[in-house]
């Protein structure tokens, strides 16, 4: 039978609802992404991209140190911030949570996060006016008469973890908090009634219930650490490159698009390695 | 406007699940018609058949004399209230009301007017620039039974719009229901599990199960001749007395039953054609049961039995007795407020031989 | 006493760790107003003249402008179509929709640097010129899977019965998703819409690698860089700052803290 129902019509309305974000996504997003995997394949030789199948890009970064150091580079940078952000943060979100009077605890959590209002580039910037070498830490530091001769802090891993820690205690704040204020009171009162301490409710009630959301905000932080040009590249110096760095390289000295694209694949994959990591702690559903 | 509904023949099915089976209706222009049945039964997806969020697996439904199976629910001549009312919430009453109307190009100020009307019939034109979030469970009620009805639509449809309302509330508003049906005359079809809400309203009920119509008539007649053991039990409180047919003549039949033979009229048998040796049960409600010697009309001793417990509930004592001849039987009969029953009581049983229904065992 | 310790130790972390926060922003605005070539102690009295270099710049108010409509039009695209995905996806059965969800969620999960570098290749190979509209077609990638997300979590089943009943009361689909859902699911959608404007309007990789001759603010910003530490970037830094902050307080006064009484 093949009369037409009312279910059957009403199906091709959705689907015609769905299709433009569907094409939309599948147009600009995953045939970009599949036709950079295949270029990863590629090479590049005298200028010209060939289409030559072959793993040599793929190779070269784990022959070629100074571009496998980049991804080292990238990693250890990326959990020393997360691991630092998540530790700096979770404080500062349960003394908003817990000791902020409520009426002002909207304030205090806006004021956390205030500077995220600023660009992207300036903060970064911004950081630079602090630990160059004439900023402030270092001229406050000489006036007072502690130094002689100004300290090394820009330039250098030190100054892009800084620089990172700083945008992601913000957000790290925000996620913990909106995750310790849906617990119910009740949970710290029955480990209270049962004969806990504070820190021992902390520990075995509190922090448990904390984690999901701790280790969203962390993974979140990973996967915007890892990908991001814009810190290491204004605080980072010269000497340390990271991935992102490396592939702007490629794409801009050398045009080598095969070699960037290889790249990308690689902080992809480090990428996903960290979700399927994190994966059952992570759950994103509808309410 | 009102209009006449058939179904034919209509079946749903839901992968393996059968939710409506082969159900056919014809309801009359202008009728309260209530779907009466547990959870699970089919009224709803029959109702949202009617109302054309569902069309059916097989099967047709007529409108007005028109074949509306395949015609989306905006294009029928029938309006759903929901259960939940479905109010819109960022709408003052009056744009709740007046919705339907401007979906249909009427201008503002005619529409207003038209909604202000309804709401006036439901008793809110004084709440028109409210929101429904400013009302109560019952206020909200009438506002989308205003709604539906602005639309001027030949039939509408209920699911169960009464069931978040208390007790007390629900007995008014049905009452309120039936007198604004009668008022516009449009056909209602209306949803529900409750048999007294039911009773209360329906000029006919459907009684549903499993799928399938059990039952179809007056309330009267639902109740007092029920044409299926379902139906019967879902109707209220009932006795079921098994037995099994002896002999059949033209005007009457013999049935053997613990308590005794019973002569019954042909027309005691509501559902189908007698055979010899057919196993029945007798469906005898708790009201109708007599102490032989009181009753007017013919009635059939069914011999002496005992009081085992009983209660007081106002109107009448509901007792259970157990009969000598048959102790295994457990029966529940009402007694008068007069009676002065006491446990361990030995009373005299009787019923109307008009108030015997008999049944073929049923299937389950 | 111990309960006191711990307060005045909680308060003290929280002053700290705002201090960390604010240090930056707080060394760039007040260096905004240097007078003097160099952003850095030793400050050296109040002048404006950087904040009148940043309005004479022609190529920075461009720059803004470009920013500002790339942001709106690549967020109401986003929003749309999120919007458009999350209706079908929440209310009809579709087959696959499991996965049509996960693929319109996924960019989320990718580096805005790998998208931009798909969307580059992609675009270099077939010849097209690079302009704000490819950078907006980045930005609606990653958008609208925030979108979607959002708007899509925020359909609740209750609001099922009253799209029918508008359906019931002959609305088209167009008229229920304007008149009903969307008007429902309004503080979602604004909130959907907001985010997705301050993303794009911060956003610099895409922005940098699909741009050529017209470029967003925080590219422009970018080649401002070049010069070093130079006050005009703290007065185009703080104006950015100063401006979103107060659009954030008017938006936090009237939209939000209303939308969240009823």
């Amino acid at each position: 039978m093949s009369t037409i129902t009312l279910e059957d019509t009403e199906r091709r309305k959705a689907w015609g609802f769905v299709a433009p974000a569907l094409l939309w996504t599948i147009a600009f997003f995953v045939l970009p992404f599949l036709f950079m995997a295949a270029m990863s394949l590629w090479s590049r030789e005298s200028g010209q991209i060939v289409r030559a199948w072959n793993l040599d890009n793929y190779i070269a970064f784990f022959a070629k140190d100074s571009l496998f150091k980049g991804l080292m580079n990238s990693l250890e940078i990326t959990l020393i911030v997360t691991v630092l952000s998540v530790l700096l943060a979770y404080p500062l979100a349960w003394i908003i949570a817990e000791r902020v009077p409520k009426r002002f605890q909207r304030l205090a959590l806006i004021m956390a996060v205030l500077p995220f209002w600023t660009s992207y580039v300036v903060r970064s910037y911004s950081w630079l006016l602090v630990l160059s070498k004439n900023g402030v830490i270092n001229q406050t530091l000489m006036t007072l008469g502690v130094v002689a001769e100004p300290l090394e802090i820009a330039s250098n891993r030190t100054a892009t973890v800084i620089g990172f820690v700083h945008f992601f205690v913000m957000l790290l704040t925000l996620t913990i908090y909106a995750n310790l204020i849906q617990l119910s009171p009740n949970y710290r009162r029955a480990a209270a009634d049962l004969g806990a301490n504070g820190l021992q409710t902390f520990w075995h009630v509190i922090l448990p219930l904390t984690l999901p959301g701790i280790m969203t905000g962390a993974f979140l932080t990973f996967v915007l650490c890892i990908g991001d040009y814009v810190t290491p590249q204004i605080l980072g110096g010269n000497n340390e490159l990271v991935l992102p760095q490396i592939v702007m390289l490629q794409l801009g000295r050398r045009a080598d698009f095969p070699m960037a694209a290889a790249l990308s694949i690689i902080l992809m994959l480090a990428v996903t390695a960290a979700y399927v990591l994190c994966a059952r702690w992570l759950k994103i559903e509808r309410a | 406007m009102t209009a006449a509904v058939s179904v034919h023949n209509a079946t749903k099915t839901f992968g393996a699940f059968t939710a409506l089976n082969d159900v056919s209706l014809d309801i009359k222009a202008g009728e309260f018609i209530v779907l009466l049945g547990p959870s699970g039964c089919g009224k709803t997806t029959l109702l949202s058949i009617l109302g054309g969020f569902q069309s059916p697996t097989r099967g047709k439904v007529m409108i007005g004399g028109k074949d509306m199976t395949s015609v989306p629910p905006a294009k029928r001549p029938t309006t759903t209230m929901f259960q939940d009312y479905a109010l819109f919430p960022h709408m003052k009453l009056r744009d709740n009301v007046g919705f339907g109307l401007r979906m249909r190009g009427v201008a503002r100020a005619q529409r207003d007017e038209k909604a202000l009307g309804f709401l006036d019939l439901v008793g809110l034109k004084s709440s028109a620039d409210k929101k429904p979030h400013e009302l109560s469970g019952g206020q909200r009620q009438r506002v989308a039974l205003a709604r539906a009805l602005a639309v001027d639509p030949d039939v509408l449809l209920l699911d169960e719009p009464l069931g978040a309302l208390d007790l007390k509330l629900r007995r008014q508003m049905q009452d309120e229901l039936k007198a604004i049906q009668k008022r516009v005359g449009t056909t209602f079809v209306h949803v529900t599990h409750d048999q007294e809400e039911a009773m209360a309203i329906a000029d006919r009920i459907v009684v549903m199960n499993q799928g399938r119509i059990e039952d179809f008539g007056p309330p009267a007649d639902i109740y007092m001749r029920p044409r299926s053991v379902f139906s019967a039990g879902f109707m209220g409180e009932v006795n079921f007395i098994p037995g099994q047919v002896k002999s059949v003549d033209a005007a009457s039949a013999l049935v053997e039953t613990a308590v005794g033979s019973i002569a019954l009229p042909i027309t005691s048998f509501t559902a189908s054609v007698l055979v010899s040796s057919q196993r029945v049960v007798l469906c005898i409600r708790p009201e109708h049961f007599r102490r032989a010697g009181e009753a007017d009309d013919p009635v059939v001793p069914l011999g002496e039995a005992k009081v085992t417990g009983s209660a007081f509930f106002g109107t009448h004592y509901r007792c259970h007795l157990k009969p000598a001849k048959a102790p295994d039987l457990s029966i529940v009969a009402h007694m008068p407020q007069s009676a002065a029953v006491a446990d361990g009581q030995i009373v005299p049983l009787a019923v109307s031989l008009a108030d015997i229904v008999a049944l073929p065992q049923s299937r389950n | 006493m111990r309960d006191m310790m711990t307060r005045i130790a909680s308060y003290a972390y929280a002053g700290l760790i705002y201090g960390f926060i604010f240090l930056p922003v707080a060394v760039l605005v007040l260096f905004s107003f240097q007078d003097g070539r160099l952003p850095v102690p030793p400050f050296n009295g109040f002048s404006l003249q950087w904040y009148e270099a940043v309005f004479a710049d022609r190529k920075l108010m461009a720059a803004l402008g470009n920013s500002f409509i790339v942001a709106i039009v690549s967020s109401l695209i986003a929003c749309l179509l999120g919007f458009l995905a999350a209706y079908a996806l929440a209310r009809y059965k579709l087959p696959g929709s499991a996965l049509q969800r996960g693929l319109l969620i996924a960019p989320m999960t990718v580096s805005y640097l790998i998208i931009a570098l798909g969307l580059l290749t992609v675009l270099n190979t077939f010849g097209i010129r690079l302009s704000l509209w490819t950078v907006g077609i980045g930005h609606v990638v990653i958008n609208l899977p925030l979108c979607f997300a959002i708007i899509y979590s925020s359909m609740g089943d209750h609001h099922i019965n009253i799209e029918r009943a508008a359906r019931d009361l002959s609305a088209s689909d167009i008229k229920v998703m304007v008149l009903v859902t969307a008007p429902m699911l309004m503080p979602s959608i604004l909130a959907a819409f907001f985010l997705s404007v301050t993303f794009s309007w911060d956003e610099f990789i895409i922005a940098f690698l699909l741009s050529r001759f017209d470029v967003t603010l925080p590219v422009e910003i970018w080649s401002l860089l070049r010069s070093g530490l130079n006050p005009k970037t703290n007065a185009i830094g703080s104006l950015v700052f100063l401006v979103s902050v107060a659009v954030l307080a008017v938006l936090e006064l009237t939209l939000f803290g209303r939308t969240k009484k009823s």
